[in-house]
């Protein structure tokens, strides 16, 4: 066995990984000593791409953040456009969005269960979540017109109503998602090869977990009792009877337990929906330029809270949009769980966070080590930065720009 | 309290069950939900150039032109286009509708551009 | 002549190329049943095998050259000579003396140490882990897997495997006494074939592919040969240790029989490779040393006690 350290680089690229983030690790044999987290692969620009769109453009364009939590940053956006707006969304606008949160989150748990079994090579329990799982996704593709990226709000309101045939449908779903659930339960506690694999794992205690942020239920499984939709009410979950699942294992086996958990909840909270849901329009009209103003919007997205902050100039178009991904606040948490851990452990901590690379890269912070300093570069000084640097090294892009000009403008 | 292998009854049940996955495109797919957002579709007959798709449209996938005749066509482009809808929930004449079509890969990329247009007597007649 | 045919054609190189084949395609297909979903058809692994045959060999710049390209044809060779001494149908093997049993497990276990100067060789940072945890898989399954196959040789007073082939043939009720013999060995040809709960060396979310991330091409391809011959020639070894009913029907319904035998292992391999989840290397090593090697220890005394009574 290798004794010296050497430095394994899981990432950016790695079949452990389903988008890429770069983890390096120092290892000792099979212990790890040392683990560096970089971000940043999958930054696409969102925020900037959001100032020169209009605001139902941009409700498109941040629904595409991620796949998996879609309606979540697409809801937690429109609630802060809303609130500058001063819109009054009709009730039954509020329910079928809360609708739609739970779907998301049972399907986005069910996705996390059959990830974390194939992380740790147990790939039945894969293929068996998943094919359960198309039951929520024949359910979403019928009340919203796609699997993922729903497009289901719009500014002051919904886009598509819920109409009565479709009602049973759902509910035949969820009771049979309800069965294969518990199904699931009775493995995750008593199949002894995953008992091993998830217990004693990524262990974060309560203290931790307070101190470097985490959120979701990487948090909730070590006791912190924080759950948005309870403590912050948004939709409708103000008049919805629903627990906070919480547990003390402080591992993996115990995220698992709250996910588990968070699933039967969440049918028991869509059987409640259904029921409760209020007559009504869908939307309201809604203004093309929103007046000046700004708005902070918290959701609990399937991991974790997740924060949208939109700044309006009276235009058309939004000055400034900040997203706030609950892994960006979970990733930290990752290396501190991974110390004195093992090799064989690492695909499974960093699954357990549930991590959607694509939600969390966004501003890029400079940190100058040598002068201790950190600040944010303006668009233009980074263009600037980039375009000097290149010239150092002698290669200029001017020529390149302007041949690509003319071969535009030759079209 | 604790079973090794537990899932092997379930398991084992599996085999003489139908398979929960289908041999694409052969074989019997199942079918897509009744109002899924797959291509768009044009009437050329209904439109009166207000341009609001084009306005809203996230991607810039649509494109209106009237041609010298008064004849209007629009283009799509069904790489860009990120099928939302809201081209067919803002028009005020409904002459665009989402149809249930998404098997729309193509080799080459030129094909990806679909032109609505009437220049033929009836109905709008797709190039693809 | 014959020697020259035996050795290439049957029960030889192209038999056991097919046989291989075929057994992944069995392994496959059950494990996709038992999963619910449709698996590969009937020509995925010769498909699988010829596409690889057909890519380019990229040897990396710091591997050791000749270890590197050496390798895979020593696994394949070694699986092929163990196989001539493994009675088929019948109790005779085709070529076989007294101490054979020995040399078929030391062959098999030369596989395993290919694996790891493979990987070692390749001086990449996953095939290099890959390849201590394949050597370190190695102790631990070691062990329980010999000695449950010697037990049966010291009831069957034989060290030769045709002999203890025709032993349990003619005391069919001796080879009950082998039961929980046979449970070892099937958990510990796991460890050996590589497969969950004990494909720890070949972790592909852990190590990318562990001893075998470099291989590409051709090289590949004889690697994937020689896991395949591996499955049909341990289960062929487990079949003719702890399986032996039907031996002195002839050749053609022995043959038959003889593929019921190894059809039977190799789904007990896949059942097996569906319900468990993949073990850490320090669990497994626990989990072989505390339950699997007295149990096997425990078999060996029995069978010496048994002996003793016997005689």
């Amino acid at each position: 066995m290798p004794e010296r350290n050497f430095k394994v680089s899981i990432g950016p690229q790695h079949p452990a990984l389903k988008e890429p983030e770069s983890f390096l690790l120092t290892l000792r044999g099979e212990k790890i000593t040392e683990m560096t987290v970089r971000l940043g692969y999958n930054h696409r620009g969102v925020e900037k791409a959001c100032e020169g769109r209009s605001y139902i453009q941009c409700l498109y364009l941040i629904e595409r953040v991620c796949g998996i939590c879609s309606h979540s940053h697409a809801t937690c956006f429109i609630q802060a456009v809303e609130e500058i707006a001063g819109l009054a969304v009709p009730k039954r606008a509020q329910y079928i969005r809360t609708l739609i949160a739970e779907l998301e989150r049972i399907h986005s748990h069910l996705l996390w269960l059959g990830v974390a079994g194939h992380e740790i090579g147990f790939d039945t329990l894969l293929m068996y979540t998943w094919r359960d799982r198309e039951a929520v996704m024949d359910i979403l593709a019928l009340l919203t017109g796609n699997r993922v990226n729903y497009g289901m709000n719009t500014i002051g309101g919904v886009r598509r109503d819920i109409t009565p045939d479709q009602i049973p449908q759902i509910l035949t779903a969820i009771d049979a998602l309800e069965e294969r659930t518990k199904y699931y339960v009775k493995v995750g506690t008593e199949e002894i090869t995953l008992r091993e694999r998830l217990s004693g794992v990524g262990t974060l205690s309560k203290e931790d977990a307070t101190r470097l942020g985490a959120v979701g239920p990487t948090a909730r499984a070590s006791g912190v009792d924080r759950d948005t939709r309870r403590d912050d009410p948004y939709a409708a979950y103000g008049e919805l009877d629903f627990r906070v699942i919480t547990d003390n294992h402080n591992d993996v086996y115990g995220r698992t337990l709250v996910r588990l958990g968070e699933l039967m909840e969440s049918y028991k909270l869509v059987r409640q929906i259904l029921k409760q849901m209020p007559e009504g329009p869908i939307s309201v009209k809604a203004p093309r330029k929103v007046p000046a103003g700004e708005a902070v919007s918290r959701y609990e997205a399937p991991r974790g809270e997740d924060v949208h902050y939109v700044k309006a100039n009276g235009t058309e178009k939004p000055e400034r949009v900040k997203v706030r991904a609950p892994t960006l606040a979970n990733v930290q948490v990752v290396s501190h769980m991974l110390k004195d851990g093992y090799l064989a452990d690492m695909p499974i901590v960093i699954a357990a966070i549930d991590p959607c690379f694509s939600c969390t890269d966004r501003m890029i912070s400079i940190v100058d080590t040598d002068r201790n300093t950190a600040n944010t570069i303006e668009w233009n000084e980074l263009r600037s930065i980039g375009i000097n640097w290149y010239r150092k090294q002698g290669i200029d892009f001017t020529e390149l720009n302007r041949n690509f000009k003319i071969a535009r403008e030759l079209k | 309290m604790f079973r090794p292998g537990k899932m092997i009854k379930e398991v084992l049940g599996s085999v003489l069950k139908r398979p929960a996955t289908t041999t694409y495109p052969f074989g019997d797919n199942g079918e897509i939900a009744k109002n899924f957002r797959g291509k768009l579709r044009f009437f050329p007959e209904k439109c009166i150039c207000c341009k609001l798709c084009m306005r809203d449209c996230p991607s810039g996938a649509i494109n209106i032109k009237k041609t010298a005749e008064g004849k209007i066509s629009a283009e799509i482009d069904l790489a860009k286009c990120i099928y939302c809808g809201q081209c067919v929930e803002v028009c005020p004449k409904e002459a665009l509708e989402s149809t249930t079509e998404f098997e729309l890969a193509q080799l080459e990329h030129g094909k990806l551009k679909v032109t609505f247009s009437a220049d033929a007597v009836g109905p709008a007649k797709a190039k693809a | 002549m014959t020697a020259l045919f035996s050795i290439f054609v049957f029960p030889g190189l192209l038999f056991i190329a097919v046989s291989g084949l075929a057994a992944e395609y069995i392994d496959r297909k059950f494990c996709a049943k038992l999963q619910n979903r449709v698996g590969p058809p009937w020509f995925q692994p010769v498909a699988d095998f010829i596409k690889l045959l057909a890519k380019e060999d990229i040897v990396p710049q710091h591997a050791d050259k000749a270890t590197f390209t050496l390798m895979p044809i020593l696994a394949m060779v070694s699986i092929i000579t163990a196989f001539l001494y493994i009675p088929m149908w019948g109790t005779q093997a085709l070529f076989s003396f007294k101490g054979d049993v020995i040399v078929v497990l030391y062959l098999l276990t030369v596989p395993t140490l290919t694996y790891f100067l493979g990987g070692w060789y390749s001086r990449s940072v996953f095939s290099m882990i890959g390849a201590a945890r394949s050597v370190t898989q190695m102790f631990a399954y070691e062990i329980p897997l010999f000695v449950s196959i010697l037990a049966p040789a010291m009831l069957a007073d034989t060290w030769s495997l045709s002999g203890i082939a025709e032993y349990f043939s003619s005391h069919p009720w001796m080879a009950l006494l082998n039961l929980p013999g046979f449970i070892i060995a099937i958990i510990t040809l796991l460890g050996k074939l590589e497969k969950v709960p004990f494909d720890i060396p070949e972790a592909e979310t852990e190590i990318v592919a562990g001893a075998f991330t470099e291989y590409s091409g051709r090289l590949l391809a004889l690697f994937r040969m020689a896991i395949d011959m591996e499955l049909v020639v341990g289960a062929s070894l487990l079949a003719a240790v702890f399986l032996p009913f039907g031996t002195h029907l002839g050749p053609a319904a022995g043959f038959a029989i003889y593929l019921v035998k190894v059809l039977f292992v190799i789904l007990l391999v896949s059942l097996f490779r569906t319900v468990f989840a993949r073990l850490r290397i320090d669990q497994m090593i626990a989990f072989c040393w505390k339950y699997m090697a007295p149990l096997a220890f425990a078999q060996l005394v029995a069978d010496l006690i048994i002996k003793g009574a016997h005689s």
